[in-house]
C-alpha cells in the first residue's frame, strides 16, 4: 500500500506543487528551509557569475532543497491515500436518476441532484438510493457494501432505529419510499468525501501547540545563527584571521537547517493526515481530527453491554426442573416446546439438551404438530402436538407471570417450589423460562447473557492504560451486576435510559473525565453529542449520525477500543518524532560547530583547538557540513513511513510506555545522528563528492 | 582536591537539604496562611501595612488584577529608586556629599534593583548616599524577592485550583513574604554576619594610616542588614563595590558558609513551598533532585577545571581569589551565585579557569532554574517542565497535561516565549556589543576572554543574576541603557507570561490521574526534565560558548592566554 506506484508518482508531482510559498508558510520551520534554500541558491549563483563555481555550495543548495522536497512529498503521500479512496466515493455519486414522489403520489423521474430537503423517492430492488434519507415507507434490504465494504446486505425499515438510509447506497429487494433529508452537497457520502480528502483538513489543537513551539525553537534557533556570524567575526578579528571563506552563508544556513526541528515539522501534517486514515482503514470516519485526538484522551468508555460485552442473545444454560420431575423430562419437552422457536434463544435451548441429554430432536412433521408463535399477548411460544388433528400434548415456555396464568386458567396450580428457583436464576443475573405441559409445570430453563470471549483481558488491558469501562443496559440492576462482574468492568448503569446516559457523561466530564460512547437511536443523540468521542453506527439514525464526531461504517460496537487505541496511537507517533527531532539536534552541534571554527587560531602545523571537538573525527569541515545536512534530509524520508503507519501500539501503561518510547526515540533520537552523519560523511569523502 | 574540600561542599550542602522542608513547609503555612505560627510583632506589623496600605486581605484577584498590581508596584519601586539617586546631594543621610550619578546609571541601577538583578554598574561606597543604599536599595532587596514569591504562588494556585478565576492576592502575598519570611531571616543574618564583624553603623568613612605609613579611606555603613538581604532574596548587589570578597562584607570563613548558605536557602525551600501548594511533595523532590543533581555536577566540572593542572598558569592558581576563603569555597560560591540568580562574588570570575567561569556564564544561560532567584527559580523550573510535559508527554498517548490540567496553544505559547526571550536577549545583546566600538572599547582582555566578558554582562543582565565577570567597564551609556532593557525585559517579559499560564491554568478542569496519564513525579521524569533542559535551554549557546570559555580553555592548554 506504502509502495503503490500510481499513489508515488502523484505524491511526487503534488511535492512539486507544494513549494508555492502560499503553502509552505502554513509551514514556519519548513518556510524557513525555503528561504535558506533560495538564499544558498543564491549566493552559489553569484558565486558562479563571479567565476567561482562551488562544487560544495551546489550540493548544499540541492540537500536543503531536497529536505523541503521530502516533507512536501510526506504530507503530499499521506493526502494520497486518502485522496484514492475518496475517489472511490466519488464514483457512487455519479449522476443516479430519482424517481420523485410529486405530492399527489404521481412518480417523475429528475436528476438525483435536484432533490430537495423533504422529497419523497421511491427506490426498488436494483435501484440505487439517490440522498441521504429516511424510510417513511416499507422495508428492503440494502447493499451499502459501497460504502462500508461489508457485503451482506442490510435491513431499512421505516420507523425505529434503522430508518436510515444513504446515498448511494442500492436495495437489492423489495421497495421502500424515503424521505430525503439532506441536500447534494450536504450528504453524507459529501462530507465523507471532504474528510477523506483532507480537504477541509484544519490543525488540531494539539498539532496548533505544537506548531507554536516549533516556530519558538525556530526562531531562537534563527537568532543563535545569525549572532554566530557575529561572534564568529569578532572572533577572526582577535586572532587575525580571515574566516569569511568558513563562515559563509550557505554554512550558517546549513547549520540554520540542521538546528531547526526539520524532522517533525516536516513530517507533523503527515502524522495527523494518517492518523485520520488509519481510523478510515477500520472503517471509522471521524469527522476532524481533533475526535480522533481527543479519541487518546478519552479514559471513561461507555459501552452498551448488548454486542459489546455479550453476544447480545441470551442462551440456555441449564435446565431446573421442579422436584419430582426428572431433568431429561424437561429437557425434553422444553426442546420439543421449542423446535419451531427460530430465535437464537429457541435454537440455545435445542442445542443445550442435544448436548447435555444427547436428545435429537427428531423433527415434528408438520401434520402432527402446530406451532405457537410467541405473541405480545401471551408472551409465551409451544408447540400442540396433534394426533388426528387433536391436541395430545400442550407444550408452553414462557415468563413466569405467563405460565402461571397459562396453567391456572387450565386449571393446574402454581407450585411453591418454583419461586426460589426462579430467583436464584434471576439473582445470578440470567432470566428464568418456565416449561409446563399441560397444567403441570416442569422447571426452568436458566437463560443467560453469555459475554464475549476476551472481552474482560480487554478491559484489564485498558484499566492498565487508565481507562475506566461502564457498562450500559436496560437490564435491571441484579442481571446487570452479575454480567458486569463477569466482564469485568469497572462500573454499570442498569435500566439505563437515554436521559440518564446523558446525565451519567456529564457527571464524568464534570470530574475533569473524557468520555466515549456508541450509539445508534435517536434517542442516543444528545449523548452522543455531549460525549468527547461519540461514535455513530453507521445503521443508526440520521440523527444519530449527525450527532455523534465519528461514524463506525461497521456498526461494530467493540470498534470503540479500536478508536480509542488509533487515537493514542496518533498522539504517541507525533510525541514519538517530536522527542525523535529535538534530540536529533545533540550530534548536529558536534558535526557543524567544529567544522566551522577549526580553522580559528591554527597555525602552520596544527588545527585550532576547536578541531578537538570534532567527536566524530569527521573527514573535513566541508564533509561534516555536507553530511549533516543530508542526514537532516533524509531522517525525514527514513520517517515516512513510520509517521503513515503510526508507531507501533501497546497496551500498556503509560510509565511503561514512555520508558520504552524514551529509549527508542529519545535515546535513538541521540544516537542515530551520530552514526547516521559518521557514515554519510565516510561515503561522501569515497565518492569524493568533496573535492 | 583534599578530603577536607569535599567536606566543605558536603557539610553546606547537606545543611541546605536539612533546611528545605523546614523552611519550605513555614514559607507554605505563611503564603496559604494555613497553620501559619509567626511572633506577634510580625503579627503586628503584618496588620498595621495592611490598615495603612487600605489592603482588603481576603480579597482574590484574577491574572490580569494580579499582573496589574505587580507591574504597578515595580514601576512605583523604579521611580522612587531612580529619583532618590538623582536627588541624593539634597537629601539627608549622605556624610560623604556624593552628588548624583549619569542619568543613565541611575536608570540602570534602579532597574537593576527593581528586577532583582541588583547588577552594579556603579561601586556602591563611592556612588551612593546611606538614604540611596537604606530606602532605595536594601527596600527593593525586599521587596523584589517577595515579588518573585509572589508571582510564583500565584502560578502554584493556577496549577491546584480547579476552574477558578482567582490566583490569589498580590498585596497579601508581598507583605507576608516580606514581613514574615524575609524580614525574620534578615534579622537573624544580619546579627549573624554583625557577630563576625561586618560593619553596621551610620558613620562616616574612617582613615587610617597603614604599616607603610600610607593614609587608607576605610567605608562604613548599614552593610549587614543589607547583606543579609542581599544573598537572602538572591539579590546579590554588595554594599560595596568588591561584594564579598570585601573584608567588611564578608569576614570570616563563617561568614562565608552563612553567606553561602543564604544564596540558596530560600530558592530550595521554595520548591518544596512549590510541592505543598500545588499537592505533589513528590513532585518537589524530582524537581529538587534534578536541580540538585545538575548543581553537583556543574561544581564537579568546575572543581575539575580549576584543579587541573594546566603548563600556562599552575595548579590551583589563587589569582583573582581570596587567600581567606580558597579555590573550594570560590567555585561553591560561584556556582551557587550563578544557578540562583543572586550574583554577589566572592572571587572574581574573570579570574576563575576558563571552563569554571564558563560554567558560572552557563549556568545563568540555563535560565536560573536550579534553584533560581526566590521564586523566579521556580515559575523558571515550571516553565521548563512544562515545556517538557508538552514535548514527551504526548509520548503515552495523551495530549499533555500537568497536574491534569490540559496544555495547550496558550499555555505553549506563553512557556516558549519566556524561555526564548532571556537566550534571545543575550544573544542579540551580546552580537550588537561585541560588533560596536561602543560595545568593544570597555573590555579589559581581548581574545575569546573578551567575548566571555561582553557575553557574561549580557547573560547576567538577561537572566537577572547580577553578578559581574569584571573586566568589563560597564558603566557607559550603551551598557547602562542595553544592560538596564535586557533586566528589564527579561524579568517582566517571564513574570507576565507566567501569571497569563497561571491564569489560564487555573481556569481548567482537572482530570483526575489514572494509570494512563503522564507522571511527573517519577526518576523517567526527571530524565525528561534534564535532557529538555540541556537540549532546549543550553545547546543554543554551545557555538558562542565554544568561541568564549571553550577554545580559551583549549588554548590556555596549549599555553596561550588571554
Amino acid at each position: 500500500m506504502l509502495l503503490d506506484s500510481v499513489l508515488l508518482r502523484q505524491a511526487t508531482i503534488d511535492a512539486f506543487r507544494k513549494l508555492n510559498p502560499k503553502e509552505q508558510i502554513k509551514n514556519p520551520v519548513m518556510f524557513v528551509v525555503l528561504v535558506g534554500t533560495i538564499l544558498t541558491a543564491v549566493s552559489f549563483s553569484t558565486n558562479v557569475i563571479r567565476g567561482n563555481f562551488s562544487a560544495f555550495e551546489l550540493q548544499i543548495c540541492l540537500w536543503l532543497f531536497f529536505t523541503l522536497m521530502f516533507a512536501n512529498f510526506a504530507e503530499a503521500l499521506a493526502e494520497g491515500r486518502g485522496k484514492a479512496q475518496a475517489e472511490s466515493l466519488k464514483r457512487m455519486r455519479t449522476a443516479t436518476i430519482a424517481r420523485r414522489l410529486s405530492g399527489d403520489d404521481h412518480e417523475e423521474s429528475v436528476n438525483a441532484g435536484l432533490l430537495k430537503t423533504g422529497d419523497r423517492v421511491i427506490c426498488e430492488s436494483g435501484d440505487i438510493i439517490p440522498g441521504d434519507g429516511e424510510v417513511v415507507e416499507g422495508i428492503a434490504s440494502v447493499d451499502e457494501s459501497a460504502i462500508t465494504g461489508e457485503s451482506a446486505p442490510v435491513i431499512r425499515e421505516s420507523g425505529g432505529d434503522r430508518s436510515a438510509v444513504t446515498g448511494g447506497t442500492r436495495v437489492i429487494s423489495d421497495r421502500i419510499v424515503v424521505r430525503i433529508t439532506a441536500e447534494q452537497g450536504r450528504s453524507f457520502l459529501d462530507r465523507m468525501i471532504g474528510l477523506v480528502e483532507g480537504a477541509r483538513r484544519q490543525k488540531t489543537p494539539n498539532e496548533i501547540a505544537l506548531s507554536l513551539v516549533l516556530s519558538g525553537l525556530t526562531i531562537i534557533f534563527v537568532l543563535a545563527v545569525t549572532t554566530l556570524k557575529l561572534f564568529a567575526d569578532y572572533s577572526a578579528r582577535e586572532a587575525g584571521q580571515d574566516m569569511s571563506s568558513v563562515v559563509t552563508l550557505p554554512i550558517l544556513i546549513s547549520l540554520l537547517v540542521c538546528l531547526i526541528p526539520t524532522t517533525i515539522g516536516g513530517l507533523l501534517s503527515a502524522i495527523g493526515i494518517s492518523g485520520m486514515d488509519r481510523m478510515i482503514r477500520k472503517n471509522v470516519i471521524a469527522t476532524s481530527g481533533r475526535a480522533v485526538e481527543a479519541a487518546g484522551d478519552v479514559d471513561v468508555l461507555l459501552l452498551d453491554k448488548t454486542g459489546t460485552i455479550t453476544f447480545g442473545n441470551r442462551m440456555a444454560t441449564e435446565f431446573i426442573p421442579v422436584p419430582g420431575v426428572p431433568v431429561q423430562t424437561l429437557a425434553e419437552t422444553a426442546q420439543l416446546a421449542s423446535l419451531s422457536d427460530e430465535t437464537p434463544e429457541g435454537r440455545s435451548i435445542v442445542v443445550l439438551a442435544k448436548e447435555r441429554f444427547g436428545l435429537r430432536a427428531e423433527t415434528l412433521p408438520p401434520h402432527l404438530a402446530r406451532f405457537v408463535p410467541f405473541s405480545a399477548q401471551t408472551r409465551m411460544s409451544g408447540v400442540d402436538v396433534l394426533e388426528s388433528a387433536e391436541p395430545v400434548r400442550t407444550l408452553r415456555k414462557g415468563s413466569g407471570d405467563a405460565i402461571r396464568k397459562h396453567i391456572e386458567e387450565n386449571g393446574g396450580t402454581w407450585p411453591s417450589e418454583i419461586d426460589p428457583i426462579m430467583d436464584r436464576v434471576s439473582k445470578s443475573g440470567g432470566t428464568p423460562l418456565v416449561v409446563a405441559e399441560e397444567h403441570f409445570v416442569l422447571g426452568v430453563v436458566h437463560l443467560k447473557d453469555v459475554v464475549k470471549g476476551g472481552i474482560k483481558e480487554r478491559f484489564a488491558q485498558l484499566r492498565s492504560m487508565g481507562i475506566r469501562t461502564i457498562m450500559v443496559t436496560g437490564d435491571n440492576p441484579l442481571t446487570a451486576a452479575s454480567i458486569a462482574a463477569e466482564a469485568g468492568v469497572d462500573d454499570f448503569m442498569a435500566q439505563a435510559s437515554p436521559e440518564a446516559k446523558l446525565n451519567r457523561i456529564r457527571q464524568e466530564q464534570a470530574n475533569g473525565h473524557l468520555v466515549a460512547m456508541t450509539g445508534d437511536g435517536t434517542n442516543d443523540a444528545p449523548a452522543l453529542a455531549q460525549a468527547d468521542v461519540g461514535v455513530a453506527m453507521n445503521t443508526g439514525t440520521q440523527a444519530a449520525r449527525e450527532a455523534g464526531n465519528m461514524v463506525d461504517l461497521d456498526s461494530n460496537p467493540t470498534k470503540l477500543i479500536e478508536v480509542v487505541e488509533t487515537g493514542k496511537q496518533l498522539l504517541m507517533t507525533r510525541g514519538a518524532l517530536t522527542t525523535f527531532s529535538v534530540a536529533n539536534d545533540v550530534a548536529k552541534y558536534f558535526a557543524i560547530v567544529p567544522a566551522m571554527f577549526s580553522a580559528l587560531y591554527a597555525t602552520a602545523v596544527s588545527t585550532g583547538p576547536l578541531a578537538q571537538l570534532n567527536i566524530m573525527r569527521l573527514e573535513s569541515p566541508q564533509s561534516a557540513i555536507l553530511s549533516a545536512v543530508i542526514f537532516n534530509a533524509l531522517i525525514i524520508v527514513a520517517l515516512i513511513p513510520l509517521a503513515l503507519k503510526g508507531i507501533k501500539y501497546r497496551p500498556m501503561g503509560a510509565e511503561a510506555v514512555l520508558r520504552r518510547n524514551l529509549f527508542v526515540y529519545g535515546f535513538g533520537g541521540l544516537v542515530t545522528p551520530f552514526v547516521g552523519i559518521k557514515l554519510i560523511d565516510i561515503l561522501v569523502t569515497r565518492l569524493g563528492l568533496i573535492s | 582536591m583534599t578530603t577536607n574540600d569535599f567536606l566543605q561542599i558536603g557539610a553546606l550542602i547537606a545543611a541546605l537539604i536539612v533546611l528545605t522542608p523546614l523552611l519550605g513547609r513555614f514559607c507554605y503555612s505563611i503564603l496559604t496562611g494555613r497553620g501559619a505560627k509567626v511572633l506577634r510583632p510580625f503579627r503586628i506589623l503584618e496588620r498595621l501595612t495592611y490598615k495603612i496600605c487600605g489592603i482588603d486581605a481576603d480579597v482574590e484577584m484574577g491574572w490580569k488584577q494580579y499582573a496589574s498590581a505587580l507591574l504597578l508596584f515595580n514601576l512605583g519601586g523604579f521611580v522612587v529608586v531612580y529619583l532618590l539617586q538623582m536627588l541624593q546631594q539634597f537629601l539627608p543621610l549622605n556624610p560623604q556629599n556624593l552628588s548624583a550619578p549619569s542619568w543613565h546609571l541611575a536608570f540602570n541601577s534602579a532597574v537593576s534593583f527593581v528586577t532583582n538583578t541588583n547588577w552594579q554598574a556603579y561601586a556602591g561606597e563611592t556612588t551612593l548616599s546611606y538614604l540611596t543604599q537604606m530606602v532605595g536599595l536594601t527596600v527593593q532587596n525586599f521587596v523584589s524577592a517577595a515579588t518573585g514569591i509572589a508571582a510564583m504562588a500565584a502560578l502554584a494556585r493556577g496549577i491546584s485550583r480547579k476552574t477558578s478565576g482567582t490566583l490569589g492576592n498580590f498585596w497579601t502575598d508581598m507583605t507576608r513574604s516580606t514581613i514574615h519570611i524575609l524580614l525574620p531571616l534578615a534579622v537573624i543574618w544580619t546579627l549573624i554576619l554583625v557577630g563576625q564583624g561586618v560593619v553596621q553603623n551610620l558613620e562616616g568613612y574612617q582613615s587610617a594610616t597603614t604599616i607603610e605609613g600610607k593614609e587608607q579611606v576605610l567605608p562604613m555603613g548599614l552593610a549587614a542588614s543589607q547583606i543579609a538581604i542581599k544573598q537572602l532574596g538572591t539579590n546579590g548587589g554588595g554594599y560595596f563595590n568588591s561584594n564579598s570578597t570585601h573584608p567588611y562584607e564578608n569576614p570570616t570563613p563563617i561568614s562565608n558558609w552563612f553567606e553561602a548558605l543564604a544564596i540558596l536557602m530560600l530558592p530550595a525551600a521554595l520548591v518544596y513551598t512549590f510541592g505543598l501548594m500545588v499537592g505533589s511533595r513528590k513532585h518537589a523532590w524530582v524537581l529538587y533532585g534534578v536541580m540538585m543533581l545538575m548543581l553537583i555536577v556543574l561544581i564537579g566540572i568546575s572543581a575539575y577545571a580549576e584543579f587541573s593542572n594546566n603548563s600556562a598558569l599552575g595548579v590551583a592558581h589563587l589569582e583573582g581569589k581570596e587567600t581567606r576563603f580558597g579555590i573550594v569555597n570560590s567555585i561553591i560560591w560561584s556556582n551557587f551565585t550563578t544557578v540562583a540568580s543572586n550574583g554577589s562574588v566572592n572571587a572574581m570570575h574573570s579570574s576563575l579557569s576558563p571552563i569554571a567561569g564558563g560554567i558560572a556564564m552557563f549556568n545563568i544561560m540555563l535560565g536560573e532554574i536550579i534553584f533560581g532567584g526566590v521564586g523566579a527559580g521556580m515559575y523558571g523550573m515550571i516553565l521548563f517542565v512544562l515545556l517538557a510535559v508538552f514535548l514527551a508527554g504526548l509520548m503515552v498517548g495523551r495530549t499533555p497535561e500537568y497536574f491534569g490540567k490540559k496544555i495547550e496553544a496558550l499555555e505553549m505559547r506563553w512557556t516558549t516565549i519566556p524561555i526564548i526571550l532571556p537566550s534571545a536577549l543575550i544573544l542579540i545583546g551580546a552580537a550588537i556589543a561585541c560588533s560596536t566600538s561602543a560595545g568593544l572599547s570597555s573590555l579589559a582582555n581581548r581574545g575569546p576572554h573578551g567575548l566571555s566578558e561582553i557575553l557574561y554582562a549580557f547573560t547576567s543582565a538577561s537572566g537577572n543574576n547580577g553578578s559581574a565577570f569584571a573586566g568589563l567597564n560597564a558603566n557607559t551609556p550603551f551598557y547602562n541603557i542595553t544592560l538596564g532593557l535586557c533586566m528589564l525585559l527579561a524579568r517582566f517579559g517571564v513574570i507576565l507570561p507566567v501569571l497569563i499560564v497561571a491564569g489560564s491554568l487555573a481556569n481548567k478542569k482537572s482530570t483526575p490521574m489514572t494509570a494512563g496519564s503522564f507522571s511527573t513525579e517519577g526518576m523517567t521524569f526527571g530524565l525528561i526534565l534534564i535532557a529538555t533542559i540541556l537540549i532546549v535551554g543550553a545547546l543554543t549557546f554551545f557555538p558562542v560558548l565554544a568561541l568564549g570559555p571553550i577554545i580559551e580553555h583549549l588554548l590556555m592548554l596549549a599555553g596561550t592566554t588571554f
